[in-house]
């Protein structure tokens, strides 16, 4: 077997050496009722190409967004990263290493986590960040348990604009940790008044911007609601490039941002794994969940990095521990972190305009379709179409055709009439005018057939 | 000395010194060539952003070499011997990445419909169909995304069966050994309940009589590592489970030492309810520095309907996903994770399980058990073992053998990184004094294992004949030195910022 080195003269001199006779012999703490004879009822090993082609043949019953006109989002969005990317995570220094605990040996490590966290807090207009989360709506759920130590309240409001699935691990996660959750309805308008939700039991306020449905807003007003109510504003982002082009949450305002960082670096992989962002302000450093990384100097005195205020965390702090999250994203957040290098100030706002102006021009041929609406004033990347047929319906007719034309708003809120004909579109760096005109005409003909 | 050696630039050989990206930042640089937009009309509701972010620019040679070198500072499986013990630092073969890889899975959406991802439900599917098989078990949750979120997932199983017989307020307690990994402890207070701790007996084992005494109807649930984390199989488990089963609790055990058992021990015939297995462990996904992990947790018949969402079903046209409370659902504790859980780390991991096939499996874990117990034969005269007997696929030795010599665990350590190896898991599990905790994995050759065990007998005699001062000054070979962990957490620097 390819991947085990000891030989079968190996294992007798080692077994000779420990006073064995066999391996069974290394087992005799297991009750013998539980010892199996034989391997498990499991196909035997495989050389590289048996299973290379087993695991392909799976890979081609797919319709990858590689080979299709995409138009997918809602909270996943396909983007070009870099070759160099790829082939820099791949290092086996940076593949192979554990959890940074021997500073000495992981500097390569910590010196990228510590360049992320300062990315992310640029980015997201705060003060401080930590070295990643497992994904947006995990962040999500922890920024609202946060809330609650900060605040010492139960209650989180969330927005009828946030995810549907990050409201869900949030009241699964946050849930069983006692917090209460006051959901709004589903608004694809962008109108709500959450204000008006806010109490004296309100821990925090959850939003997402660009929201569900794509609407873009201004937070500030809510920022000002929750601070006179003494409660905290969450932010939750679910496409990290809109931050290139739209005002930062933290000078909206929020307290604390909950991010998925996907889009920068890393592949849609089916959803997952991605790289939860996480940000907040310096007073409430102690309370972040999460590693984080930190600068000192070494005995020589020379500059190094180490993970830091671990006081919060499991290892240390066991049942009183600020999260029990031990694994990040380490490799996602090393993917983020050179995408974004790569880019650069200048390459990332300039992403984030081509992704608006795409999403504009694909809004404009949309507009002209008999049976589509558009029901956005404001967006960024992706909109909502009030179409005149149901959406799933649609999705499904698109993808025959070989279209993946969006994300049906159904899917996130089944039961709920009100979002049956609403399809969610998408339009990033990689979406063509051709691929845009593919769409249209395919959604001409769907709609304009049954009229 | 050598190593005192000075040079103009501060580089020492293939040792490079290395500046943050922001301070190689000169505007006008850029790693990227991108078009123009093809319009300028905006419709960002009034909130354009107007101010510089201040990230540097860099072009894509220097971003290359920037990484490459900084990676050079890390010590990875790759690069060498990694017994960092309860970690499983094995070979993560590369055929896994290429998998990982392929456009069919790479570039799929998790929104398309499941008409067009019929190979990524199969893959799910298979994937979990070998982890079942594998532990006997009924049922798999695989959407947690890392060990932590599956003992969270495994928790709140429990806590929804018991809510579901109408005995959530009852059972409040949460027994857990005190050898535990600290989430154990941190993930039944996230679930609500308080945490009573089991001492450990002479053998490294849970007292099987204290456990007794602590086990009533208040309990919900019993949190057990197996193999624990002294590298020892948890020899009266039967006994515990069918206590746990008869006090109406669930038995949760930590999978993170299945590395240990995979093809010669089902946890399934042993009587647990849950057990999450971390597949950045025992099957081989890269750890990454920290993650991406995956946690699927396997569930018993009792447990299986309150399984979070996602899951596969087989369907009538074919695979299925159900993502909501109704139908099969209906009883589901709820979503714990975006979209559908670590599918990247599903692909490796399944890579890896055909690699190895069944026989390979078990081959693996037999090879990992005889490393550790050659590691504990070779160097039991040397160190201190915590334990008699035979190990499991890690040993565990206490600090006794540095007695009076000035130097601790900490200090050998850092002296072994001198000599090329990653340190040992030290300071744990918390049950012996100055621990150190050695799991080789099946991936080490003999001649590994003999360097290894030559240099730690040569340190403990360097130790013994009072060189202390080599071990305090330890690592000196290091691209860095002892860092000030202290001065870290006292005036927190957590990011760069321009100097005014």
């Amino acid at each position: 077997m390819r991947y085990l080195p000891l030989t079968d003269d190996d294992r007798a001199k080692m077994l000779s050496t420990i006073g064995a006779k066999k391996i069974e012999d290394l087992y005799s703490d297991v009750p013998a009722e539980a010892l199996l004879d034989t391997p498990v009822d499991l196909p035997s090993h495989m050389g590289e190409i048996e299973v290379e082609r087993a695991i392909s043949a799976m890979a081609a019953k797919n319709l990858s967004t590689a080979d299709a006109p995409s138009f997918l989002g809602a909270g996943a969005y396909r983007h070009h990263v870099p070759a160099s990317v790829d082939a820099l995570i791949q290092r086996g220094e940076f593949l192979t290493a554990y959890t940074p605990y021997q500073p000495e040996v992981s500097q390569g490590t910590l010196q990228y986590l510590f360049e992320f966290q300062t990315q992310v807090a640029l980015l997201t207009g705060m003060e401080i960040a930590n070295a990643s989360m497992y994904d947006g709506a995990t962040a999500c759920a922890e920024a609202v348990m946060m809330a609650g130590r900060v605040v010492k309240r139960k209650k989180a409001i969330l927005s009828g604009g946030l995810h549907p699935h990050y409201r869900e691990a949030t009241d699964c996660i946050a849930g069983y940790h006692g917090m209460t959750l006051d959901a709004a309805a589903p608004s694809p308008s962008g109108d709500e008044d959450l204000a008006a939700m806010i109490d004296g039991d309100t821990a925090c306020v959850v939003v997402q911007n660009p929201d569900f449905f794509g609407n873009v807003r201004d937070l500030t007003p809510l920022a000002d609601a929750c601070h006179e109510a003494g409660a905290l504003l969450i932010a939750v982002v679910t496409e990290v490039v809109s931050l290139g082009a739209i005002t930062a949450p933290g000078d909206m305002g929020a307290d604390i941002i909950a991010a998925e960082g996907q889009s920068i670096g890393n592949a849609l992989n089916y959803g997952g794994p991605t790289v939860g962002l996480f940000a907040v302000r310096n007073k409430h450093l102690r309370q972040m969940p999460g590693r984080i990384c930190g600068q000192t100097n070494d005995v020589d005195g020379k500059r190094g990095f180490v993970l830091t205020l671990s006081t919060r965390e499991q290892h240390i702090r066991r049942e009183k521990a600020t999260s029990n999250i031990c694994t990040n994203s380490g490799l996602c957040a090393l993917a983020f972190t050179i995408h974004m290098t790569l880019l650069g100030e200048d390459g990332f706002k300039k992403l984030a305009a081509i992704n608006h102006a795409n999403a504009v021009t694909l809004k404009g041929k949309l507009e002209n379709v008999d049976g589509v609406e558009v029901i956005n004033d404001s967006f960024f990347n992706e909109f909502t179409l009030r179409l005149t047929k149901s959406a799933a319906d649609v999705v499904e007719e698109l993808a025959a055709m070989g279209i993946l034309g969006g994300v049906p708003a159904s899917r996130l809120y089944p039961g709920n009439g009100d979002v049956e004909n609403l399809l969610i579109v998408a339009a990033t760096e990689l979406t063509t005018n051709s691929d845009m005109d593919a769409l249209s005409m395919a959604l001409s003909k769907i709609l304009g057939g049954g009229q | 000395m050598t190593d005192k050696l000075e040079t103009i630039t501060g580089n020492r050989g293939l040792q490079l010194e290395q500046p943050l990206i922001f301070e190689q930042d000169a505007p006008g640089r850029l790693g990227v060539d991108l078009g123009e937009p093809q319009t300028s009309e905006t419709h960002l509701g009034g909130v354009e952003r107007k101010d510089a972010i201040g990230l540097p620019n860099l072009s894509e040679p220097q971003t290359v070499r920037h990484y490459t070198r900084i990676s050079q500072k890390n010590y990875g499986i790759d690069s060498g011997f990694y017994p960092l013990g309860s970690c499983t630092m094995k070979h993560n073969p590369r055929l896994n990445e290429k998998m990982a890889r392929l456009p069919g899975f790479a570039s799929l959406h998790p929104m398309q419909p499941t008409s067009t991802t019929q190979g990524a439900l199969e893959l799910i599917d298979a994937c979990a169909h070998w982890l079942k098989v594998t532990c006997n078990m009924p049922a798999v949750a695989m959407s947690p995304a890392a060990g932590a979120q599956g003992e969270l997932c495994g928790m709140m199983a429990i806590k929804a069966a018991i809510e579901d017989r109408g005995e959530g307020e009852q059972r409040t307690r949460v027994l857990v050994p005190e050898s535990a990994h600290g989430t154990n402890p941190a993930t039944a207070a996230a679930c609500g309940y308080s945490v009573d701790s089991i001492p450990a007996n002479d053998r490294g084992r849970v007292d099987l009589d204290a456990f007794l005494s602590k086990l009533d109807d208040d309990v919900a649930g019993i949190m057990l590592t197996n193999p624990n984390t002294c590298g020892l199989f948890e020899s009266d488990i039967i006994k515990i489970a069918d206590a746990v089963h008869d006090a109406g609790a669930f038995f949760y055990c930590d999978g993170a030492n299945l590395n240990a058992i995979m093809g010669r021990i089902r946890p399934g015939d042993l009587g647990i309810d849950c057990m999450h297995i971390n597949l950045h462990k025992t099957f081989s996904t890269p750890h990454g520095g920290g993650g991406p992990g995956a946690g699927p947790v396997v569930l018993s018949e009792p447990l299986a309907p309150f399984a979070p969402l996602p899951f596969v079903v087989h369907g009538d046209d074919g695979f299925d996903l159900v993502e909501h409370k109704d139908g099969e659902g209906e009883k589901s504790f709820g979503r714990i994770k975006g979209f559908h859980g670590q599918m990247g780390m599903f692909i490796r991991a399944l890579s890896f399980m055909m690699s190895h096939g069944s026989d390979g499996l078990r081959q693996a874990s037999s090879d990992a058990v005889l490393n550790a117990n050659y590691l504990l034969a070779e160097l039991k005269d040397t160190l201190s073992p915590s334990f008699d007997g035979p190990c499991m696929h890690e040993c565990l030795f206490d600090d006794s053998f540095l007695k009076d010599t000035g130097v601790t665990t900490l200090d050998f350590a850092k002296a072994m990184i001198d000599e090329g190896f990653h340190p040992m898991t030290m300071y744990f599990p918390l049950v012996v004094h100055g621990a150190l905790l050695m799991e080789p994995t099946e991936s080490e050759s003999l001649e590994t294992l003999d360097q290894y065990i030559h240099a730690l007998k040569g340190l403990t005699a360097m130790a013994k004949s009072g060189n202390a001062d080599h071990f305090l000054e330890a690592p000196r070979l290091t691209p860095r030195r002892r860092l000030d962990e202290t001065a870290a957490a006292r005036a927190p620097v957590l990011r760069w910022k321009k100097e005014e």
